[in-house]
């Protein structure tokens, strides 16, 4: 999959049938119970979250959910959360914490929903409560940014400590045509802002910003489920047992994330 | 410097009043008030530019708040001769060599004088020690890069180190696009930073600004033990534009203003300059430890 054209990997990460957070609880883990709601307002849909066995073992599992239909992503607005379902995550950050379970999350969003209602209720207060709780969570955090990694949606859920990447995913500070749209004015411009912002797996390892790039069968993901659910298990196997072994989660997440930067 | 700029303001303003105009001479008359006279975004009054900066920069008609740079509203904030500048000179490089950033870093130095986006100082507030930072929108509109990441995270570890509280004003319009996903990490960062600032029981003021928007409100902005707002300041995740742009509609009037954010129990108080420094002085001593009135 080398010579792919940044914008290329953008619409492949954006693929349709490419496998989400849904396909990859269903593939890697067993006896799924899922947790709804925030026990404040409401039960959103566009995060989907709960306990799992992963390998025998319980872990808290969570993720953006994106619809596979018109139907499905009205639903799951189409992969963007509001503030109840990053409050939801908190709550399920806690719990986590509460009985010494690993968090593994799935990252796949356009970006947190720009709404009326998200901003009544808070969405920035959400997002940062969410980056506050899983800076300090004493258990292991691993993530796996799957298709889109879109902005501070994105990174509520990826405070990880090791921040595992499918070869076609992107992750960015926000979709390309929004930033050709701030920059140039001019959201046609989007291939061109691909091409600048560094969003693909193999420029964020080298920014220290992904820990892992995880190969892809040919065509991607979408063309082989099988195999891509496969490469992803035995990364983040791999990973959840190195980061077991090191120890002192909570500050070694702090540190990882404090040199981000200078 | 501030005391002559006044009285020079003044002698204009009588020059202005006495002299007899006619013809051109009223083009000079009108393009001369422009230089002492300041229109006031809010209501479009004109006002002496003297007078608003003795009322904190708040229009005498209408009250609005004027954006004010982050120096100016240190001034305001700290007691005299208390101002200890931090990481002065931190800056952060072109990280992602993004084209014409460098050049455009350059011209807004220059025109600003500023390093980056935010000022980082140590001072006192009625004799009481301070950890302040304040991003200036006059910089990339207040965007959050790394070097304003890294300032205000030295600022929350500085103020952790000394036991001191710590007060940041926030004006941002975000992210700053040109240091793409290091930018991002940002928030993340400072929020690591706050958490641990919290836990170790220390002391915040978050004082939101116009505007505050963006990864900055997604972050330290909506991290405070106490939260202020000036009055009228824009505060949000997403911006307007881009809301009407996906709800298709347009937004009730006093959407994401201070008010609305009071309203809805994002905000402790609205509080204008002209009780800011008192309203922070109480702040802090309310929140005093008790070894420093020797009661331990």
């Amino acid at each position: 999959m080398d010579g792919l054209k940044p914008e290329e990997r953008v619409a492949l990460a954006r693929h349709p049938g490419r496998p989400g957070t849904a396909d990859y609880i269903g593939a890697l883990f067993t006896d799924f119970f899922e947790l709804k709601g925030d026990r404040q307002c409401r039960e959103d849909a566009s995060i989907l979250g709960g306990v799992a066995l992963y390998h025998g073992r319980p872990v808290t599992v969570l993720g953006h959910r994106k619809g596979k239909d018109l139907q499905q992503n009205l639903k799951y607005n189409f992969g963007m959360p509001g503030p109840e379902g990053y409050r939801k995550a908190q709550r399920l950050f806690r719990q986590a914490e509460k009985f010494k379970r690993p968090i593994i999350t799935f990252v796949d969003t356009p970006g947190a929903y720009p709404g009326l209602e998200a901003e009544a209720r808070g969405q920035g207060e959400a997002i940062a409560s969410c980056l506050s709780l899983l800076s300090t969570v004493d258990v292991p955090v691993l993530s796996v940014i799957i298709g889109e990694g879109g902005s501070g949606g994105a990174l509520a859920l990826a405070l990880a400590n090791r921040v595992l990447m499918l070869e076609n995913a992107v992750y960015s500070i926000l979709s390309p045509e929004g930033f050709a749209s701030i920059l140039w004015k001019d959201s046609s411009r989007s291939a061109e802002a691909a091409r600048l912002m560094k969003l693909t797996a193999d420029d964020l390892l080298e920014l220290s910003v992904a820990d892992a790039v995880i190969p892809e069968p040919p065509g991607g993901a979408h063309e082989a489920p099988a195999a891509a659910f496969q490469s992803v298990d035995q990364a983040l196997w791999g990973a959840l047992r190195a980061v077991e072994q090191a120890g002192d989660f909570a500050a070694r997440r702090y540190d990882k994330f404090r040199r981000m930067g200078l | 410097m501030e005391q002559i700029h006044f009285s020079r303001q003044r002698a204009w303003l009588e020059h202005l009043k006495t002299r007899r105009w006619g013809g051109e001479g009223e083009v000079l008359r009108r393009k001369a008030a422009k230089e002492v006279f300041g229109k006031c975004p809010g209501c479009g009054a004109m006002a002496p530019k003297a007078e608003l900066a003795r009322a904190l920069y708040v229009c005498p008609s209408c009250g609005h708040h004027h954006p004010i740079g982050a120096y100016l509203r240190l001034s305001m904030v700290f007691d005299p001769h208390s101002f200890e500048e931090l990481d002065e000179k931190l800056i952060a490089p072109n990280v992602l060599s993004f084209p014409g950033y460098d050049e455009k870093l350059k011209a807004a130095r220059g025109r600003t004088g500023l390093s980056d986006a935010v000022v980082t100082a140590r001072g006192r507030i009625d004799g009481r020690p301070v950890v302040a930072a304040v991003l200036d929108s006059r910089f990339f509109m207040g965007s959050m890069g790394v070097a304003v990441g890294e300032k205000v995270t030295r600022a929350v570890e500085a103020a952790g180190k000394a036991g001191e509280p710590l007060l940041i004003f926030s004006a941002s319009g975000g992210a700053r696009m040109q240091e793409g996903i290091l930018s991002l990490m940002q928030m993340a960062k400072t929020s690591a930073a706050l958490a641990r600032f919290s836990a170790a029981g220390g002391f915040y003021i978050s004082y939101l600004t116009h505007p505050t928007t963006g990864g900055v409100t997604a972050s330290f902005a909506s991290l405070g033990d106490i939260t202020l707002a000036e009055p009228g300041a824009l505060i949000g995740f997403a911006g307007p534009r881009v809301i009407e742009q996906t709800i298709g509609q347009k937004l009730p009037e006093g959407f994401q203003r201070a008010e609305y954010l009071e309203e809805h129990g994002f905000v402790d108080q609205i509080v204008p300059r002209s009780r800011m420094r008192e309203t922070l002085s109480l702040l802090l001593k309310l929140h005093e430890k008790e070894a420093r009135h020797g009661r331990s």
